[in-house]
């Protein structure tokens, strides 16, 4: 039963000039408490996908359905978690976790002892009256992790998260998330370009080629990966064997890539 | 363990460091008008044209006991902070409504252009023709002066903002004022307030030479006056007073800054 459906799904970009197709025909489905990861280049239009899963762009062509339901007129929540945390530097921690609820002005005091304890459960204590600029990195992607799932999204959408913190840091974070949301029982699609983490998070990897974007491969994470926390699956021999099949692709779609300018067509 | 025994030392160092600072900067200003004083009394400069600080401070204090003088600085000031307010937040409101009309922005763009690169002060004339020669062409003429320069700059640092911030906001379905009041506004704040900066200094200019041109109150009537009847002394007077007004008025923006931007 699938829950998130692209159905070939295109978008161009426009320059004054020309334009250029930069995801062409793009279908797959997530089911329900799968998380799926989106691996490939840079400029493969990843992130472009993960706007459009959001409601935040339309595609040029094709449709996404969440519940058999277009996007834009669905009002299930989706949470968004961007490379960076985007904290609000003039926030307090707290009242960035609920800038979600105060927008949506469904804050209750219900949901700010909500908040206080999610932040105690990823281990952010006596944080919530700081400012973002008193945390370290990791800390702060991790109030912004809370941000996102505070209002209790239906799918969450994971565009590099943690891509911009320190190995450790990023190891430890990638714990956390992979069990909170087989906790809550969430949907995700993370997009990374990092094998390794796609390998050890996630029960499908949908490998992309650049130019125009497009579906190269799809992987099944095996069953004994999946149920590993991320840390243990990359000791896992299997790992080692899926990151050689995903890494020996790659290279090959690296040969066969086509020039950019071959595929921007000038418009006569 | 050092770490209290050195934190001491570098406190000390940084309590001498402000105090060598401050020191200097006494000494100018003393040294300034000591300079003032003998070169005046030697004729070195004519007294008659550059006055002396002794006159201009017996000058001021004559005409405080005299009562005349709180009256001119009253009304300046009062003209200034007008025409720095309105000048200020109707560039900050003009400034919003560019941002949330893309298009108006792109019409008004070439408009914003020559009005900012005009000099606003030739604008003076049609103003006491249009408002009369009274405190409203002043005000005017301190908010004509401001307001362009304002709208430009606010504008532009509501355009830099990290669209990232945006991209959060509108991932929990935010509307384009929430959008406005959470991010862009607070990020722009910086900004905000150095324009602010530059607009005390602004301001005072369009007043004084609103009072240049109709009033028969002000500091600047006073500067005009003493000019024509060529008494410097009131002419220095008037500076050293402005000059003390501006700097309080600074120091008041410098405050607000502190207390709006919490680093």
């Amino acid at each position: 039963m699938s829950y998130l459906t692209l159905d070939g799904v295109s978008h161009y970009y426009f320059s004054k000039k020309q334009y250029t197709e930069s995801l062409h025909n793009i279908s797959f489905s997530v089911k329900k408490n799968e998380f799926v990861a989106l691996l490939g280049p840079s400029g493969c239009g990843k992130s472009t996908l993960l706007s459009m899963i959001s409601g935040m762009l339309q595609p040029a062509e094709g449709e996404i359905l969440i519940n058999g339901e277009k996007i834009e007129i669905s009002d299930l929540e989706i949470g968004y978690m961007l490379q960076q945390d985007y904290l609000f530097p003039w926030k307090t921690i707290i009242d960035n976790v609920l800038i979600g609820p105060q927008i949506r002005k469904r804050q209750t005091s219900d949901l700010k002892q909500k908040a206080i304890a999610l932040l105690e459960e990823v281990g952010l204590k006596n944080v919530t009256d700081k400012y973002p600029s008193e945390l370290s990195g990791g800390m702060r992607q991790r109030a912004a992790l809370i941000r996102t799932l505070i209002t209790e999204p239906e799918i969450l959408l994971l565009d590099e998260p943690f891509s911009a913190l320190d190995f450790q840091t990023k190891l430890k974070l990638e714990v956390l998330v992979s069990d909170l949301l087989k906790a809550y029982q969430k949907t995700a699609v993370l997009v990374t370009h990092d094998i390794g983490e796609a390998i050890s998070m996630s029960d499908r990897i949908i490998l992309m080629s650049s130019n125009p974007g497009a579906i190269a491969k799809i992987y099944d994470v095996p069953v004994e990966l999946r149920d590993e926390s991320p840390f243990l699956a990359r000791k896992h021999p299997k790992y080692g064997r899926l990151f050689d099949k995903i890494w020996a692709d790659l290279d090959q779609q690296k040969h066969t890539v086509k020039p950019v300018e071959e595929n921007a067509y000038e418009r006569s | 363990m050092n770490g209290p025994k050195l934190f001491a030392a570098y406190q000390q160092k940084l309590k001498k460091e402000a105090k060598i600072v401050l020191t200097w900067q006494l000494s100018i200003l003393i040294l300034f008008f000591a300079f003032w004083e003998v070169a005046s009394r030697l004729y070195w400069i004519d007294p008659l044209l550059f006055s002396s600080p002794s006159r201009v401070f017996s000058s001021i204090w004559g005409r405080l006991i005299q009562g005349s003088l709180l009256g001119h600085i009253q009304i300046t000031l009062f003209e200034t902070i007008l025409g720095f307010l309105i000048g200020t937040i109707a560039g900050i409101v003009i400034a919003s409504m560019l941002w949330s009309f893309h298009r108006f922005s792109k019409v008004m763009d070439p408009y914003l252009v020559v009005f900012n690169a005009m000099p606003k002060v030739a604008l003076g004339p049609i103003l006491i023709v249009a408002l009369g020669p009274g405190y409203l062409s002043i005000i005017a003429m301190g908010f004509i002066i401001s307001v362009i320069v304002t709208t430009l700059v606010v504008f532009a640092a509501f355009n830099e903002v990290d669209q990232n911030y945006l991209k959060v906001l509108r991932s929990f379905d935010a509307s384009k004022w929430q959008c406005f009041k959470e991010a862009v506004f607070p990020a722009s704040l910086p900004a905000i307030i150095s324009t602010l900066k530059v607009n005390v200094g602004l301001s005072w200019v369009g007043v004084i030479v609103g009072e240049y041109l109709v009033s028969k109150q002000g500091l600047g009537y006073l500067i005009i006056y003493g000019f024509q009847v060529f008494d410097f002394t009131l002419v220095m007077s008037s500076l050293v007073i402005i000059a003390i007004l501006a700097a309080i008025m600074y120091k008041t923006v410098e405050k607000i800054e502190q207390l709006l931007i919490r680093k």
